[in-house]
């Protein structure tokens, strides 16, 4: 095939399938007990140094309390897949936890605005890039969970997005016109939130997929945190509801209301204020430094953190919001509550 | 005559060029709010895609993120962004709604950055996100801006979003689909088209009260004038009254016009 254009981004990952196929000869299959916490983890399968992706979209389906335990541990060097990264970025940036990144979709909180810790930390001039597309990574996911080394593809032909992206651009051999080739990215570690998953990291989500069961199938290791630990029965009552199945995973971690403050399809809302006040808190460094030790660093774990968002009555505020249930309405006496 | 904003009149306006059983991709904001509004109007055919997965959602209120739950909420398909993308490059999206921090004369947009080069820009912007994906394949692009002279520029700092990138023949060239493209361009001073011998923004109707002159002092480039230049439709009482109380009730969007 004749190379017409080759993109003068930077690949950060080896897309060949048998560098690949030489790691998954060896990942373990066996149906086994991963039960553990989510700072264990952390601690066994995300190192300096690794590239990493996070599932779901930005705020909605996260694994909040993964990339907290990141943060709080100071995981430093990473990749980053910036698959429209907004607050799971946000927690990496406060920590500048990596120094290079493939650029879907960055810095932008879609609706919320943007972010300034997350803009500080790209124009450091510490992180290196290379540019995509939202449906361009999704492609380099989908060529490493088919074990081949690139898929072809339209987007970003013609723009810088093409020329300064790890594409190259050849000439079909069907057609004879020009068509890019996205290269398969196997990140070393995916962090995906679900609604339910057994032990051995059978799992089930419920609403929009967005890019996760690919994602899981790309990574050389999973960290599952799920909303609620399910009996092995229950899956396989019907199996055709795993949407991850056990040989991607090697943690689930058990996180009730782990995707907060982002939104749980079906269970609970995105935090709107939480964020603000964490948005705000990003105008002054030094401010958003104290933010981020406050509820992260100081904070032993998960729990803790929701406690200190508001608890319970909190989260079930944003269960009321998620099902439109609406607001009892607004008491005439101040002190009283309800 | 009720009084409206230029918000109001952005989207009444986007609204009307959408039509039923036509396929939209949308975003958040005053996109989605134009496919809500061309929904209770004209088009309750019409099916907004948002690229995180949702399709088809009977919304209830503003979705916040293209992800977020309110994006399929009674929808008709809750599916992945592969579905959504592959339903875009394979030729069955018909619109698609961009915006940019700049836009040039052949609706080429930028939402990467601004100033410096590229490794060290000036200003460094959210990038393509699902942009490039929806302009390089949608058959029909429009775009909704505010229009000042900083946002319609000769020269792009970043290409991200193809519109006709040089002209007639050029995105065929670069190997994108035929036949697709920028469409409209809506602002808060008037509707532009496309020549389609040359491929560059024209003015095609004036919103109530703008001047040619108004649009030329706030575009960084030479603009054509359709010959049959016309005024734009002033949004109707009963796309006002829709608006206000069922797409936007709380004026998150049509409030900050």
């Amino acid at each position: 095939m004749k190379i017409l254009q080759e993109g003068l981004g930077p690949l950060f990952t080896d897309p060949d399938p048998d560098h690949a196929r030489a790691f998954f000869r060896t990942k373990p299959r066996a149906v086994t007990n991963k039960l553990m916490t989510v700072a264990e983890a952390v601690e066994r399968f995300v190192h300096d140094g690794d590239y990493i992706a996070s599932g779901g979209f930005g705020g909605v389906r996260i694994a909040t309390a993964v990339l907290h335990e990141i943060l709080r541990r100071g995981r430093k060097n990473l990749g980053f897949s910036g698959h429209t990264a907004t607050h799971d970025n946000q927690i990496l940036s406060a920590g500048e936890c990596f120094d290079r990144c493939d650029i879907a979709y960055i810095i932008g909180l879609e609706a919320r605005g943007l972010s300034p810790q997350c803009r500080r930390h790209m124009e450091s001039g510490k992180v290196k890039i290379c540019e995509w597309t939202n449906a361009g990574l999704y492609w380099r996911y989908q060529a490493a969970a088919l074990g081949v080394p690139f898929i072809p593809g339209r987007s970003g032909l013609g723009t810088d997005t093409g020329k300064y992206s790890g594409c190259r651009t050849v000439e079909c051999p069907y057609t004879g016109k020009p068509v890019a080739l996205f290269p398969a990215l196997y990140p070393d570690v995916a962090m995906i939130h679900v609604h339910e998953a057994d032990v051995f990291g059978n799992a089930r989500f419920s609403g929009i997929g967005i890019a996760d069961a690919t994602l899981a199938r790309a990574a050389k290791r999973v960290i599952l945190t799920t909303e609620k630990i399910i009996p092995n029965e229950d899956i396989r009552q019907d199996p055709s509801l795993t949407k991850i199945p056990w040989f991607t995973v090697d943690a689930v971690c058990e996180v009730p209301y782990g995707s907060y403050p982002g939104n749980m399809p079906y269970l609970y809302y995105s935090d709107e204020e939480h964020l603000r006040a964490w948005l705000n808190s990003e105008r002054d460094p030094v401010e958003h430094q104290k933010f981020v030790d406050k509820y992260i660093r100081n904070t032993k774990d998960f729990n803790e953190y929701l406690q200190l968002c508001g608890g319970i009555e909190r989260m079930l505020e944003l269960e009321h919001m998620e099902r439109l249930i609406p607001s009892p309405p607004a008491s005439t006496d101040a002190e009283e509550t309800y | 005559m009720t009084p409206f904003n230029k918000q109001e009149q952005m989207i009444a306006v986007a609204s009307r060029f959408l039509e039923d059983g036509a396929m939209a991709a949308v975003g958040t904001g005053a996109p989605c709010a134009a496919a809500m509004l061309a929904q209770k109007m004209h088009a309750p055919n019409l099916v907004m895609m948002f690229e995180a997965g949702g399709v088809a959602p009977v919304l209830p209120t503003m979705p916040i993120s293209v992800g977020d739950s309110r994006t399929y909420y009674k929808g008709l398909l809750a599916s992945t962004m592969r579905e959504v993308m592959a339903c875009v490059a394979r030729g069955m999206v018909d619109y698609c709604f961009l915006g940019g921090a700049q836009i040039d004369a052949y609706g080429n947009l930028n939402s990467t950055q601004i100033g410096g080069d590229w490794e060290h820009p000036k200003v460094r912007l959210p990038g393509s996100g699902g942009a490039n994906d929806l302009g390089s394949h949608c058959w029909k692009i429009l775009v909704l801006t505010p229009h000042d002279k900083r946002r319609f520029v000769e020269k792009l700092d970043f290409l991200t979003t193809p519109g006709y990138l040089t002209g007639p023949g050029a995105r065929e060239r670069a190997g994108l689909p035929a036949g697709s493209g920028p469409y409209k361009v809506i602002t808060d001073l008037c509707v532009m088209d496309y020549d389609p011998d040359t491929c560059r923004m024209r003015v095609e109707a004036l919103h109530p009260g703008v001047t040619l002159e108004q649009v030329h002092e706030n575009t960084g480039f030479e603009l054509a004038v359709r010959e049959d230049l016309d005024r734009t439709k002033l949004p109707t009482e009963e796309e006002l009254r829709r608006l206000r109380t069922e797409v936007d009730p709380m004026g998150y969007i049509i409030g900050r016009g």
